[in-house]
């Protein structure tokens, strides 16, 4: 697994106090890993911290996974 | 009780009578406070007269950059900010048919959309924080209306419906989000009334007499506290009993 991956699944891991094993590719936030909406915004704030990057509104509304999350920031990073 | 020893306030409109008796208020209560104004002056007198733990953020709210500056300037300044007290405001009043949409749009932008963009510049401190207080200062007229302010009652009840739908959002991170509706207070607004105008609406106050800046203070240091946690989305009528809503 990339190191983007790694440290997004740590991230989503420790917000949303899920177990590691749970947050696979196809994960959604909300519906799998019991998210709400604001949990879905302050993850994205995270990434952003994390990953020193800015990822605009209308992409973060289409980060809706962890796979997604991984995809977006790998390619913006 | 009210101890907010630790905490960092940005209030808006520190330069008028309100404004600079809130921000002593929440110095008195132990806070650090950011006093944000158009007049340099008046807040740097302020800020002398505190002393340690003020800092001078001069703003103008009607400047759409500035106002999205002053959060960061803000958390620059004094580490962060967990209290927002949006007390600036302006009034042009004219009767409804012969307003321009001048005069409806920089009240407009000033008393509302200067106090969302402020609202969700701090926002993402107080949700990593998990605690914050923001302070809405709407008015009487907000709720009643008022002839000849129809931009300026517009924008008052527009702080109140924003902040209830604000404080639903973020009421589970522990930030809340409360209005204070002043009534008829002692300021350089209300001296320039004649004694007759006065008398007019001193009439439709049950306490009989104005109201003072400090009274208005009290209040935002009681929804700044900690034991006003539970206190979210309402809005507190400080008032002499004008309005019993």
């Amino acid at each position: 697994m990339s190191d983007v991956a790694d440290r997004v699944k740590k991230i989503v891991v420790e917000h949303l106090g899920v177990e590691e094993d749970k947050v696979v590719e196809g994960a959604s936030f909300i519906d799998d890993l019991g998210a709400d909406s604001l949990d879905t915004v302050e993850l994205v704030m995270a990434f952003e911290e994390e990953f020193g990057i800015e990822i605009p509104d209308d992409a973060a509304e289409n980060i809706q996974s962890f796979g997604d999350a991984v995809k977006f920031i790998s390619e913006a990073a | 009780m009210f101890d907010l020893t630790g905490k960092c306030a940005l209030v808006t409109g520190a330069s008028g009578g309100i404004g600079a008796d809130i921000a002593r208020a929440l110095h008195g209560a132990g806070a650090t406070v950011g006093l944000s104004g158009t007049r340099v002056e008046p807040l740097e007198a302020l800020a002398a007269e505190l002393g340690e733990r003020a800092h001078v953020l001069p703003c103008n709210l009607s400047d759409m950059e500035a106002v999205a500056a002053l959060p960061k300037q803000a958390i620059e300044a004094m580490g962060s900010v967990d209290i927002l007290v949006n007390n600036a405001g302006i009034t042009r009043d004219n009767l409804f048919m012969r307003m321009s949409d001048d005069e409806w749009q920089s009240v407009l932008d000033v008393n509302l959309t200067a106090t969302m963009k402020l609202c969700k510049g701090v926002m993402r401190g107080m949700m990593k924080a998990r605690w914050g207080r923001i302070v809405n200062i709407s008015s009487i007229v907000g709720a009643t209306g008022n002839p000849g302010q129809a931009n300026y009652a517009a924008s008052k009840a527009g702080m109140i419906a924003m902040g209830k739908s604000l404080a639903y959002e973020v009421a589970s991170r522990g930030i809340t989000i409360n209005a204070i509706a002043p009534g008829f207070i002692e300021t350089a607004m209300t001296d320039k009334l004649s004694d007759d105008q006065k008398a007019g609406i001193l009439g439709q106050v049950p306490a009989g007499r104005m109201g003072t800046p400090n009274e208005i203070a009290a209040a935002v240091v009681y929804l700044s506290s900690a034991e006003a946690s539970y206190v979210t989305g309402a809005t507190l009528h400080v008032n002499g009993g004008m309005a019993m809503l």
